[in-house]
Order: structure tokens, then sequence, then C-alpha cells
């Protein structure tokens, strides 16, 4: 039983980051790959504040948040100066300088032995501690989060990231401070990250930089392609497929270090597979596309 | 000269080398279709690109109903009652034709983040006007049964026509029309050239650049042809159409 509901917990943290990062990439078209770190920022800062300065849950949810959507904003900013494949580049960059500050900033973050001792979250002083308790408290991020999204897609303001996605030019013509919507939607995702960062801290009660690499970006994007980007539920189908298809490897009685090879085969595999026939994902209308595609 | 709605100076473009806008100048007044011919490469989108702001000059002087457009933002020109077409033509093909002319309204409220989860209501009415001012625009262009399709559904004419129509839900004093009727059927040239015609109708001014003379003739009240980046020659249809240069240029 416990071993579903972490299962079941697993699939709403990725939901989350996968929501998150289709308004980025799926809705306005920028490929980021910086997600894994606006999602480790968010698990380092809730883990930082509740060791050293003891804060509640909802305040350090808080600053997560609006600490990752600052640091959004400071990429963003620049980044979305350039266009597609340099974007992706500089995206590429902070992940990668992030991730060596986790690392190697022992002394602050740990480093790679990372935190130990996170304690559980007290909300209006109720302690989570169950597995129940923290399915609840994720399926209720989980749930506000996509109504978010689902908010933003469906008003005006959606409706331009479309219009980025497709043509900048038209947008811009159209009166459309593209690169303030731009910004403005990245900073949007970097803080939704910051939320699933703190589930997840919170839920492990240890957090350490391996979890928050390039190929966790690229597991994130994964799921957002598969599920189909640009679509509404495309997130959640694609998160429940690629966190349940691995686990499922663990019936089959393969022993462990193959079974770690495989899923990542499979994951790779599955990519090919979508790219080749199904670009648009389970759900997504649209297929999955580079600048150069759009010209 | 406070009476003219736009009013160009002496503008200069180059690319590597190449003089695209030599000095170019030029005005347009209130309610005025000028029509703008000339070879390919003589400068003409490249003038459209400057007074859209999508493209700074090296010199000269642009302005519209008194304000200076040099080096303002496409985006801003946009909201100044500036809308434009292009040659290439630029839709949100996978978007419906409906949000398409929606996307070309300006100043939405619903367009701005907080009003997304604050003031709801409040946009919400104003989207619902404006869709329904969409539909009417979309019913005179003949398009409304076409309103629920994707955009790339439609046929390049239509695709054509439905860019226009987005220039007139922006509600803009001066449309810049690049080549909206070439390349299309007969029946909808005309259809487009009786949209273009009553646009002085409603206080709208024109540039119109295209190819097709016919065309031209038909709608505009005055003419310029352009060669390499110059006025070349300029009057009513009939007086650049019986210009011994224009003539020249259009028989080589």
């Amino acid at each position: 039983m416990e071993y579903i509901l972490h299962i079941l917990i697993l699939i709403g943290i990725y939901i989350i980051l996968s929501i998150s990062l289709n308004l980025i990439a799926g809705y306005t078209g920028l490929l980021s790959i910086a997600h894994a770190a606006f999602y480790g920022i968010g698990a380092y800062v809730a883990a930082l504040m509740a060791l050293n300065l003891h804060s509640p849950f909802l305040v350090n949810i808080v600053c997560a948040i609006i600490l990752s959507g600052l640091l959004g904003a400071m990429v963003g900013i620049p980044s979305l100066r350039i266009r597609d494949d340099y974007f992706v580049i500089a995206t590429f960059a902070f992940q990668v300088i992030s991730f060596s500050i986790l690392n190697n900033w022992v002394s602050f973050t740990g480093g790679p032995m990372g935190l130990p001792g996170i304690p559980q979250p007290t909300i209006f002083g109720l302690t989570i501690s169950s597995h129940l308790g923290f399915l609840l408290l994720i399926g209720f991020f989980c749930a506000l989060i996509f109504w978010l999204s689902h908010r933003i897609v469906q008003s005006p303001f959606g409706r331009v990231l479309k219009a980025i996605r497709e043509d900048e030019v038209f947008a811009q013509a159209a009166g459309k401070n593209v690169a303030a919507f731009k910004v403005l939607v990245f900073v949007i995702g970097a803080g939704m990250a910051a939320i699933a960062g703190v589930m997840y801290v919170y839920y492990i009660s240890f957090i350490d930089p391996s979890s928050f690499t390039v190929m966790e970006s690229i597991f994130i994007i994964s799921v957002v392609i598969v599920g189909g980007a640009g679509s509404l539920w495309g997130p959640v189908i694609g998160a429940v497929v690629l966190v349940v298809l691995p686990e499922l490897l663990r019936f089959i009685g393969l022993p462990s270090f193959v079974a770690a090879n495989v899923r990542q085969i499979l994951y790779g595999g599955l990519l090919v597979a979508f790219m080749m026939w199904r670009p648009h994902g389970f759900l997504g209308k649209y297929a999955f596309q580079s600048g150069e595609a759009r010209e | 000269m406070s009476s003219e709605l736009l009013e160009v100076q002496k503008l200069e473009k180059s690319f590597d080398g190449i003089r695209a806008l030599a000095g170019f100048s030029c005005s347009l007044r209130q309610g005025e279709i000028l029509g703008l011919i000339g070879p390919n490469g003589a400068g003409k989108t490249t003038l459209l690109n400057v007074i859209s702001g999508f493209l700074t000059p090296e010199s000269g002087k642009a302005m519209f109903q008194g304000m200076n457009l040099l080096g303002v933002p496409s985006h801003k020109i946009a909201k100044t009652g500036i809308t434009r077409t292009f040659q290439n033509l630029r839709l949100v093909r996978q978007l419906s034709v409906l949000d398409n002319v929606l996307l070309s309204f300006r100043d939405q409220l619903g367009e701005r983040l907080g009003n997304v989860f604050f003031r709801w209501k409040t946009s919400k009415e104003q989207e619902a006007a404006n869709q329904e001012e969409a539909l009417l625009l979309l019913d005179e262009a003949g398009l409304f049964e076409k309103a629920n399709d994707p955009a790339e559904n439609l046929s390049y004419g239509q695709q054509k026509l439905l860019s226009l129509v987005c220039c007139l839900a922006a509600k803009g004093d001066l449309l810049l029309l690049d080549e909206p009727v070439a390349g299309i059927a007969p029946e909808m040239i005309e259809n487009i050239l009786g949209i273009i015609r009553d646009l002085p109708i409603k206080g709208k001014s024109v540039i119109l650049i295209e190819h097709n003379l016919d065309a031209v003739m038909q709608v505009c009240d005055r003419v310029i042809f352009m060669d390499a980046g110059a006025k070349v020659s300029e009057g009513s249809p009939e007086e650049v159409r019986n210009d011994p240069k224009v003539i020249e240029a259009y028989l080589d």
C-alpha cells in the first residue's frame, strides 16, 4: 500500500513539474532545459530554511516560489532576447551552473553529501507524516497548479502565448510585448517548479544535488512530449506513463543494476518513438517544434 | 503640414551596402489610399517595416499623428493605431480563425496576467464583446462559417482576407497592406478590394503595396512608383501609369 502511495506521490510531483514546463515549452514554445534547476532551487530553499531557520512549511514554500521566480526572471530576461537554439543553450548553461553550485558549495548546501533530517511539515498545527498525508498535500498542489494552468491557457493571456509559439512576428505586429510575455511565463513556470521541489524535499526528508541534474530536466521534457505538449491533460498523462512504466520493470525480476539501465533505454526508446510516430504526444494537438520549423 | 497623418522624411536604410531606402520621403493624408508600386527590391516592404517598427533606419524622420515612430518597438507602434499585414502571410495557423481575429484586438484586459486571476469577470465581459465584434467582422468578410476552423485550413485567398480582417479588428487609423491580393483568385480579389475601398469612409488611411497594377489603379487615390529605394514618380493612378519612366520599368 505504501508503495502505491509512494508512486502516486511521485506522479504528483512530476505532474506539477510537467504542467509548469508545459506552460513554458508546450504553450509558448520555449524549450527550457533548466527546469530541474528551478525544481532544485525550490527544494534547497525549503530545506535550508527548515534546517537553519526552523521556519514553518508555509513560509518556506512561499519563499521558495518567490526566489525561484526571481531567478527565473534573472535567467529569462537576458536569455529570452536570444532565440530558439541559443535560448536552449542559455537554459542549459543555467542548469549546469546551478547544479555545480549545489554540488560544490559544501558549507552551505552540504555538497554531494546532501542535507539530511529535514523536519516533517506542519500546516496549521497539523503535522504531515504519513504517506497518505503527503499524497493529500501534493494532490492539493497538483489541483491548484492544474487550475492555474487551465486559467492561464484559457485566457486571452494564454492565447498570446500560443501566438508567440507559432509566430512571434505576428504577435509583435498585433501589439503584444512578446519579450514581456515570455519572461512572465518563464517566471510562472519557475515558481511552479519550486513547489514541486518543496514537496519533494519534505517528502523524502533528505536532499542532494543528484536529483536536479540535466538528466532530470530532460526527463521532465520527456514527460511533456510524451503526454502532449500544449495540451492541458497531456502532462498529467505523461507523468503517469513515465513514472509507472519503469516501475513495472521491477516486477519482471531484473536485477536492479540491469533495471536501471533498461529504464534509460526505455526512456530513450520512448522519446524516439514519439518523435517519429506521434510528435504530438498522447493528447497534444500540436507537434513539438523548434523555431526553424515555425518559420 | 500638421494635417498629414503620416510623414516620412529622407529615410535611409542599407542592407550590406545596398540602399533599400535612399532618402525616401512621402506623406499621407487621413482617409487616403496610397499605392506603392515598383520592381522587387525597390524598398517598398522595407518602408513598411520602418513605419511599423520592425526595422530602424540609419537616418530620417517618421511621424504619425505628430508622434515620432523611429526607435519605437513594433508592439508599441502597433498600439498607436498603425496596423499591418505581411507579404508572406503571417497568421497563427494552428489557432482558430476567430482566435486570430481576437488576438488582433488591442489593449485587452485579459492579456494582463493579474487579470487572469483577479479581474476575471471584467476581462470576460470585454472578451465577450470582442468576440461578438470579431464574429461580425468575419461575417462581413464572408468568413463566418470558418470561424472555428484552424486558420491553416483556409485557402490562401481566405488567409489573406483573414489577415485583413485582423487589421480591422485592431481598429487602427493607418493600415499598411503588403500585397493583399497577390496570388489569389479573381473573386477573392474583388472581395478584398471592396473592403479596402470602403476604408476611407470609416476614416482610415491605407498604404498599399501591390504588383497587381489593375488593383492599384482601382482603389488608390495616389500612387508612388519606387525604384532602388527612391521615389521615381508620384501622382494620380492615371499620371503614374502614363509616366514614361514607369512604362519603361514595367516593360523591362
